[in-house]
């Protein structure tokens, strides 16, 4: 299905401990045909009709619970002065942060050679799509008035006035809508050469007109593909900066603002490494079931599932630096407030969800170091379970509800 | 077997550029819509209950702008006038006129003429007038040249911009005070420039050199404070 080349001997010899990219007695034809047949079978199974099904109840919830926010107002959220997000910006740190390992894998993979990513690229893309489009969600849903989110945007309003540029916000939505156009425009390109391929196969008059029409006229031919090879690696070049810069900008969310524990520089840093960890974890999540349900394990091979065990280990550990670093700041600082927050967070109200999270974020994915581990399917879907917890990493948000009365002004107050 | 006619890499290719023009388009005509007056009520006449010509009263008879909106100068509100006002000249002159027989039934039946409002700003601005008046700004500057109006209307958008273009260089608006009921203020050099007192309502207009000299002076005389200080948000909504 896809224009990279496979270094099929490559990966076949060598350290013969390491799983095949792909596994062996495959060619392009065998691949396009299993693939192909995936998405062009007659009859969709009555499994897939279920899972929509449960996934269209649950969005029915989504949109009764909207009703009530817009209806009511997003105090239903907590939000108030001086807290002003709460609810919202978890959901929206963590749907974009998912985003990123589909864009990792995607963008900076493809720019480092690692031909095994083109296996799950493509659905860690779309992946990264429903993520943007779920984050996208909560910043509208926060306005309280989502009908009238276009003024976020700059443009020639009959206000006479611009949006605030200094705030970080006005950077998200910059950030965000960037990353959304370019991750479906990466998407697409790359999906050209294969909806091509669906429109050649399609026995359905119909099936052929759609396929035909989103494949844009692709034909195949030596220029096709040389205009498709740099379109597809200058989007990636665009893409890569954002996997870093995206989060380093929704960090700045809490950096920019001054209440003790959101006001460190080593959000960004933290910010990025969760974003990856909690989507490899989904990555995770998301392809151990689907490789089973549509029988995908001679192209997503153990090979893959061990790659992205590693690298959500690494992030992980990065992570957990952060932690590390939130707490010794709040010593060093010998700010009483920093030290309150802390002492807070270890002991006070919220202890119970400070310590799940380091289990969950800490102390659980350290079972990857063991070999075993990262060997067992089972295993490794548990341990991506519980980062997915572990969203509880946005308990910074939570807890700083206790610091709501320590805003600078008060705190000069307090002293005086 | 092919599907598509050769004709679709042409339409493929216009759809481009057409998809890119519509969007652009739609978005001009929304922003078009959005500042008519099918949107904002500029420029349309309202009808009144009573057929009161402001264009005799102000323009003819030479009526005081505050003989009738007597808070203007004390008030958030200029304030509409009793039915007692009307009755201080037209119990004695064309006082058994048709068309006034709604304003004598008022007052007979002691009960307010419900008069149209012209200009309805959103409850969510806070507009004073005495503050206006009593900085210069003058009466035609925002309602244009009532003296000419048979029948009130909007003169201008009322749209946000339009507040901020004066609030952010209120000394190409500014009138010496005592000039603030005159409808047909002028100073030398307007003429000359071409520009009429009505032409405040019409932003980005050039004013004369001498006007905006003469702004300036009084910004400073009427200790009108910095740009900063009247664009604050909080400086309308309260």
């Amino acid at each position: 299905m896809s224009q990279e080349k496979y270094d099929f001997a490559h990966e076949d010899v060598g350290i013969h401990t390491t799983p095949a990219v792909i596994e062996p007695g495959h060619t392009f034809g065998t691949v396009t045909d299993k693939i192909s047949s995936i998405v062009l079978r007659k009859r969709t199974p009555l499994v897939w009709w279920i899972g929509l099904g449960l996934s269209f109840m649950l969005v029915q919830v989504l949109m009764g619970t909207i009703t009530h926010l817009v209806f009511t107002g997003i105090g239903i959220w907590g939000n108030n002065q001086p807290v002003g997000w709460s609810f919202d910006i978890i959901n929206f740190v963590w749907w974009i942060g998912i985003g990123h390992a589909g864009t990792l894998i995607s963008a900076i993979l493809l720019l480092l050679r690692q031909s095994w990513r083109t296996s799950i690229n493509r659905f860690a893309e779309a992946m990264t799509l429903f993520a943007v489009a779920c984050a996208g969600l909560f910043p509208l849903l926060h306005t309280g008035r989502p009908w009238l989110a276009y003024w976020l945007f700059p443009y020639p309003n009959t206000m006479g006035i611009q949006p605030q540029f200094r705030s970080p916000l006005m950077w998200d939505v910059f950030a965000v809508s960037t990353y959304a156009t370019i991750s479906a425009l990466f998407w697409y390109t790359g999906l050209l050469p294969d909806l091509a391929t669906l429109r050649d196969r399609a026995r359905s008059r119909f099936g052929r007109i759609v396929y035909g029409m989103a494949s844009l006229g692709w034909r195949g031919s030596a220029r096709h593909w040389a205009r498709y090879e740099t379109a597809y690696l200058l989007l990636a070049g665009l893409s890569t900066p954002l996997v870093l810069s995206v989060h380093t900008i929704v960090s700045f969310d809490f950096a920019i603002g001054i209440i003790p524990g959101w006001h460190a520089t080593i959000f960004p840093p933290y910010f990025v490494a969760g974003a990856i960890y909690a989507g490899f974890a989904m990555v995770l999540t998301l392809v151990i079931p689907l490789r089973k349900f549509y029988g995908l394990e001679d192209f997503i091979t153990e090979r893959h599932l061990r790659n992205s065990a590693k690298v959500m280990l690494a992030t992980g550990l990065i992570v957990a630096y952060g932690y590390m670093m939130e707490t010794w700041t709040a010593w060093y600082s010998a700010n009483t407030y920093e030290e309150f927050m802390m002492r807070n967070r270890f002991f006070g109200p919220y202890a119970l969800f400070y310590w799940a999270l380091i289990v969950c974020n800490v102390i659980v994915p350290q079972f990857l170091w063991v070999r075993r581990v990262r060997h067992s399917n089972l295993a490794l879907f548990a341990i991506a379970m519980f980062v997915n917890v572990g969203f509880l990493r946005f308990l910074p948000v939570i807890s700083i509800f206790e610091m709501r009365t320590m805003v600078p002004g008060a705190q000069v107050k307090e002293e005086a | 077997m092919q599907i598509f006619h050769h004709s679709t890499n042409t339409i493929a290719k216009v759809s481009i550029f057409g998809g890119l023009f519509l969007v652009a388009a739609s978005l001009w005509v929304l922003a078009e819509i959005n500042r008519s007056s099918y949107n904002t009520g500029q420029f349309i006449e309202v009808q009144q209950p009573v057929q009161f010509s402001h264009k005799h009263h102000t323009g003819d008879d030479g009526i005081d702008c505050r003989y009738c909106h007597t808070s203007v100068e004390v008030s958030n509100t200029a304030g509409m006038p009793p039915t007692k006002t009307c009755m201080n000249c037209h119990s004695q002159i064309w006082n058994e006129s048709p068309y006034l027989e709604i304003v004598r039934e008022s007052w007979r039946e002691n009960k307010p003429i419900e008069w149209a409002r012209v200009h309805d700003l959103p409850d969510f601005v806070y507009f004073n007038h005495s503050i206006h008046v009593n900085k210069g700004v003058g009466c035609a500057s925002c309602h244009g040249r009532v003296d000419m109006m048979p029948a009130v209307y909007q003169a201008a958008s009322l749209q946000m911009e339009w507040c901020l273009a004066c609030h952010r260089e209120p000394e190409r608006f500014l009138r010496p005070k005592e000039e603030v009921t005159n409808m047909g203020w002028n100073i030398e050099g307007d003429a000359a420039a071409g520009v009429t007192a009505n032409a405040e309502n019409r932003l980005g207009e050039n004013l004369a050199e001498s006007r905006v000299k003469l702004g300036r002076e009084l910004k400073k005389t009427y200790r009108i404070r910095d740009a900063g200080t009247l664009t604050s948000c909080s400086t309308c909504h309260r």
